[in-house]
């Protein structure tokens, strides 16, 4: 037989066999491969094998300096490009204490907020889908659009965004965004009803999600798992909380806990944190100040002192940070990035032995992971 | 009074001719207007607008046809290239030698067959094989487990499936889907037995292979399931057998509870059809709503609920008719 063709076998038994969930497999959400050991429908073993999509982030951050890597972030996790890239320009502002405008702030934080809606409804979507229900996806994506639509207005993209610089952001924001944001809060709060109705309902959906991909407490600190995760896992960590960064502590907001730490669990935490989301942004919307958009003085060259800085923001995912080791010159001597979707993928092995292989696709759906954010 | 289409020819073979010629020719054009009809509908569950390709978007399956009449048939390298070539046609040929049984219109039918009940639970099994063949001859492990499970789905749904059925025959006490047609000259037996209707929409749409039953293809787990490997119009035979198969289930449905051709004003076969199209509708809204079992809970749903469920209709049934 043509080496090419031989199958890989367990030298143990031979009821067992090995399925490669990808590299190109619908429910990977990306170029990524689950090795699974299978009995049957039952998993025995997960193995992950990443980096198909390694793009070499971090290493590109120690060719060129600070400013000239700012489109960077957004690409490491392009359904949270916003609040990466607004993690970088706040990872450098503290670093090198820019003052930033209050109305900078304030249109920070809404364009953060929308971004984590338009996150969590295309995970939404794309969860369900990965459940078999096919309708939710699209009018999820239905949603996004309007998202993706505002925010395309003021920063002139739609996906991977570039909009923050150091000291503020590029462009002012007018009347009319505030007009769409409102009205969009006003709409997406009723949409939410019926995403609820439509899918928390359902007695299918509950059979697929309830008490499974179970994450033992003991995994918490093994793998850092942060984010939705976590706290459906009955911790109420959220940076924005716990360390508030920009000007979150002004705002008032729940961070939505279950305990079960299941995939419905986490299904019932990301739809209470677009409604969280949904307040923050209409707080920011009613306060919104008069004034600069961007500092109107920044220092000409970006050369944060020699020193190591670590900044954390709460992506849709979990918590994304940024680790600068400066060497006073232009150019980071090392940024590491770390990025919640890795340590999540770390913990398959753990949390998918002894599942179905249905289940399998249904963890690793409610677990949101991107590929480019895992391989970086 | 009604008249055997087959008899009215002196030679036999050509009147198993001209029926499978009418048969496959209504099927492929049904199979290609359901298409039509899912993904039209589709689009209107899901706020979307669907095919635009000629009025109504009619001209879309057309083209989809003519590309997959097009397309280079592949057989991969390491298949069964036997098993894999037949696997299609078995799976298709079942439902074009049951279509002959129904009656359509008081007055003509293909064949009146006196034991057509039978029959038609014992032929649709054979896709069955159809489907494991396609699974284990495309040496494939995501076709293999797709053919894994549809067998065990298959064989655990036919049993409700049948149960569901012995009640009318009880109460018509034939076995010609004519006569019992004839028996629901008063009130359909759905009024009846509605459990038993219940039942077999259910199993009928798992014996399809149709969401939230469609776990042979789940496409989120095994890519395509038992035809992850199929190309060109061997799938579109697999697409042809599932629509055709729904066509089939829908009818039977129709003759056994819903009265078949009867109905006030219109002709007998519009209301034959009229019925069959709605009972259709109705398996795609459960498709474009619900998300997927998952294997084991499938299996329990069958043994556990709908099994026992229909022992009990059949029991009631029994002591109704011993008693009245």
């Amino acid at each position: 037989m043509n080496s090419r063709f031989e199958v890989e076998q367990d030298p143990k038994s031979r009821d067992t066999y090995y399925l490669n969930m990808g590299p190109q497999h619908p429910s990977t959400h990306g170029v990524m491969r689950i090795k699974l050991h299978l009995d049957g429908e039952r998993i025995l073993s997960a193995e992950p094998i990443i980096g198909y999509g390694h793009r070499a982030h971090e290493k590109m951050a120690e060719n060129r300096d600070y400013i000239q890597f700012l489109p960077n972030p957004s690409r490491v996790d392009y359904l949270g490009g916003m609040i990466y890239n607004i993690g970088h320009c706040q990872a450098v502002e503290r670093a090198m204490d820019i003052e930033v405008p209050e109305r900078a702030e304030y249109i920070r934080i809404i364009c953060n907020e929308l971004n984590r809606i338009s996150s969590h409804l295309l995970w939404l979507g794309t969860f369900l889908m990965d459940l078999g229900a096919f309708t939710p996806f699209l009018y999820a994506f239905d949603d996004r659009e309007k998202i993706l639509d505002i925010l395309d207005r003021i920063t002139g993209s739609r996906l991977t965004y570039c909009y923050a610089r150091f000291g503020g952001v590029i462009l002012d924001i007018d009347d009319i965004f505030l007009d769409n944001v409102s009205n969009f809060c006003t709409y997406f709060v009723e949409r939410l009803k019926e995403y609820e109705k439509l899918v928390i309902g359902n007695v299918i959906f509950r059979e697929r999600t309830i008490g499974v991909g179970i994450f033992a407490p003991d995994l918490v600190q093994k793998y850092a798992i942060t984010g939705p995760c976590l706290r459906a896992m009955g911790h109420a960590h959220d940076v924005r909380k716990d360390e508030p960064y920009g000007i979150y502590d002004r705002f008032e907001f729940d961070v939505p806990t279950q305990t079960e730490g299941d995939c419905f669990a986490r299904t019932l935490v990301r739809m209470e944190e677009m409604r969280q989301s949904i307040r923050i942004i209409e707080q920011a919307v009613s306060d919104m100040p008069d004034g600069l958009f961007l500092a109107a003085r920044v220092p000409r060259r970006i050369r944060p002192p020699e020193g190591d800085y670590y900044f954390c923001v709460e992506s849709p995912r979990g918590n994304f940070g940024m680790y600068i080791a400066s060497d006073g010159s232009d150019i980071p001597f090392r940024l590491k990035l770390r990025t919640p979707s890795f340590s999540h993928i770390s913990t398959m092995p753990a949390v998918m032995a002894g599942t179905m292989l249905a289940d399998a696709v249904a963890i690793l759906g409610s677990i949101d992971i991107v590929v480019p954010e895992i391989d970086r | 009074m009604k008249t055997d289409v087959i008899q009215l020819f002196e030679n036999p073979y050509l009147a198993l001719g001209v029926t499978i010629a009418v048969i496959m020719a209504y099927l492929s054009v049904n199979a290609i207007m359901l298409i039509w009809l899912e993904r039209k509908l589709s689009a209107r569950i899901q706020r979307r607008i669907g095919p635009q390709r000629g009025p109504f978007g009619l001209m879309q399956q057309i083209f989809d046809m003519g590309k997959l009449l097009s397309k280079e048939l592949l057989t991969p390298e390491h298949a069964n290239k036997l098993l894999y070539v037949i696997a299609p046609i078995l799976v298709f040929a079942p439902v074009v030698a049951l279509s002959s049984l129904f009656p359509i219109t008081s007055t003509y039918i293909f064949h009146d067959f006196n034991i057509a009940i039978v029959l038609i639970l014992a032929i649709s099994g054979i896709n069955v094989i159809g489907i494991f063949l396609a699974g284990w001859g495309s040496n494939n492990k995501y076709a293999l487990l797709g053919a894994v499970r549809s067998v065990a789905q298959n064989i655990s749904y036919e049993i409700p499936l049948i149960l569901s059925v012995i009640p009318i025959v009880m109460i018509t006490r034939t076995m010609s889907l004519y006569d019992i047609t004839l028996a629901q000259d008063t009130y359909p037996f759905v009024l009846v037995q509605p459990i038993a209707l219940i039942i077999f929409i259910i199993s009928a749409t798992a014996e399809t292979n149709r969401a939230p039953f469609d776990i042979p293809e789940a496409e989120s787990e095994l890519v395509a399931g038992f035809h992850t490997e199929y190309s060109g119009m061997r799938f579109g035979l697999f697409f042809f057998a599932e629509y055709s198969n729904m066509i089939f289930a829908c009818a039977l449905a129709t003759v056994l509870f819903l009265g078949g051709w009867r109905g006030p004003f219109l002709p007998d076969a519009v209301w034959f059809f009229i019925k069959v199209y709605a009972l259709i509708v109705l398996m795609m809204w459960f498709r474009w709503t619900f998300p997927r079992l998952r294997f084991d809970q499938l299996m329990k749903f069958a043994w556990v609920v709908l099994v026992p469920l229909s022992l009990i209709n059949l029991l009631i049934t029994t002591l109704v008719l011993k008693i009245v």
